[in-house]
């Protein structure tokens, strides 16, 4: 825990001065492994977490949950994500345990100002995913 | 089967799985005991391998010195037979003869030493793929397996907090509402400003006596003076 928040230390920063001074919290929260929270002024319903691994620090915002896709536009919407994925800069789509998200993932080496570039690209990309796809959902 | 085709196999049974077992279901700890054995074997080939070069480079010396034996010994057998002594030149021949055998032996080892060093070459290499390979794979298993329990804990956390989980919709309607609220609010503010400024501007322009504001007060003196003279010019007529 120790060590992922050192790596995050001095990241709240970082990201303000790229969003022009938004404010940026960040919040470690219990569980068997690291997580910070990083809630963005603004928008708060759409927290990032970031995690680290020994192959890679992942950077995940969660969309929505299975149930609230609309089921007969699923496989529709699988399909547009899928070709969505490669067009996206920094960001891809994802779902784990029927929870869909955008994440990026970045090397464990990483400096912090492409960690920070990471998140602030993840944020604008999961807002403006989640209203070019709210079609999709219920 | 990878570590992929392993995943896709327990993303198609179920989620949890990919979180729980991933780790059991591919015996990492047997990677990494795979991954210790090809490092000891690697150790242990580039011992082997240095000692195999250096028996290489050993050969390689002693073929130079036999082949320069070897030129030796016939020119000083060309030599008797130039001489004509002929069983002198027999005994030369016969040296070089066992110097050929010896070449000849020397030259049959020294292949094998190449050979034996490109095969431990050879090993060192797939030893190392095999490392980078078990790498991957344990890198991968226990990356799912943190990223499950990253989503568990998240979950957890939002069920512990007490917030109820909001819905995308309501989610997005939220930070566009106060998104709307901040422009409006910047909008407001913008033309608040606009209003100051144009205030301010017209007192510093009555200060330095441009404008109506500091004409009135001359105009008002004006209006009274000529009032004034209205109101006592007929009775100068009438004293006069």
């Amino acid at each position: 825990m120790e060590h992922l928040q050192e790596r995050l230390n001095g990241l709240e920063d970082l990201i303000a001065a790229r969003l022009s001074g938004t404010s940026v919290s960040f919040q470690p929260i219990p569980g068997a492994i690291p997580v910070i929270q990083v809630v963005i002024g603004g928008r708060e319903e759409l927290p990032i977490f970031v995690t680290a691994s020994h192959a890679q620090i992942l950077c995940i915002c969660y969309l929505w949950a299975d149930a609230e896709v609309q089921p007969e536009r699923r496989v529709e919407l699988m399909e547009v994500l899928l070709e969505l994925n490669p067009a996206i800069p920094l960001s891809s789509f994802g779902r784990v345990d029927g929870r869909y998200m955008l994440f990026g993932a970045l090397s464990a080496n990483s400096r912090a100002e492409d960690i920070a570039s990471d998140i602030v690209a993840l944020s604008e990309n999961a807002l403006e995913a989640l209203e070019a796809l709210a079609d999709y959902l219920i | 089967m990878g570590v992929i085709g392993k995943l896709v196999t327990l993303v198609r049974g179920s989620a949890r799985e990919l979180g729980e077992s991933i780790i059991d279901a591919n015996g990492v700890h047997i990677y990494e005991q795979e991954i210790h054995d090809a490092k000891v074997a690697i150790a242990e080939a580039k011992i082997e391998l240095t000692g195999v070069m250096a028996k290489e480079m050993q050969s390689a010396r002693a073929i130079e010195a036999a082949r320069g034996e070897i030129a030796r010994l016939e020119n000083l057998a060309l030599e008797a037979l130039d001489k004509e002594k002929e069983s002198l030149a027999e005994e030369v021949a016969a040296q070089v003869a066992e110097q050929e055998a010896d070449l000849e032996r020397e030259t049959q080892l020294h292949a094998e030493y190449a050979v034996q060093a490109s095969r431990l070459k050879e090993l060192i290499k797939a030893s190392e793929a095999k490392i980078r390979e078990h790498e991957r794979a344990v890198q991968m298993a226990k990356t799912a397996e943190s990223v499950y329990k990253a989503t568990q804990s998240v979950s957890e956390s939002i069920g512990a907090s007490g917030s109820k989980l909001v819905g995308a919709r309501e989610s997005l309607e939220r930070i566009k509402k106060r998104h709307e609220d901040l422009s409006d609010r910047m909008v407001a503010a913008d033309a608040l400003d606009r209003e100051l400024g144009t205030r301010a501007l017209e007192e510093k322009l009555a200060e330095a006596g441009i404008g109506a504001t500091a004409e009135r007060k001359e105009k008002v003196m004006a209006r009274l003076r000529a009032r004034r003279a209205e109101a006592s010019a007929p009775s100068e007529e009438v004293l006069a």
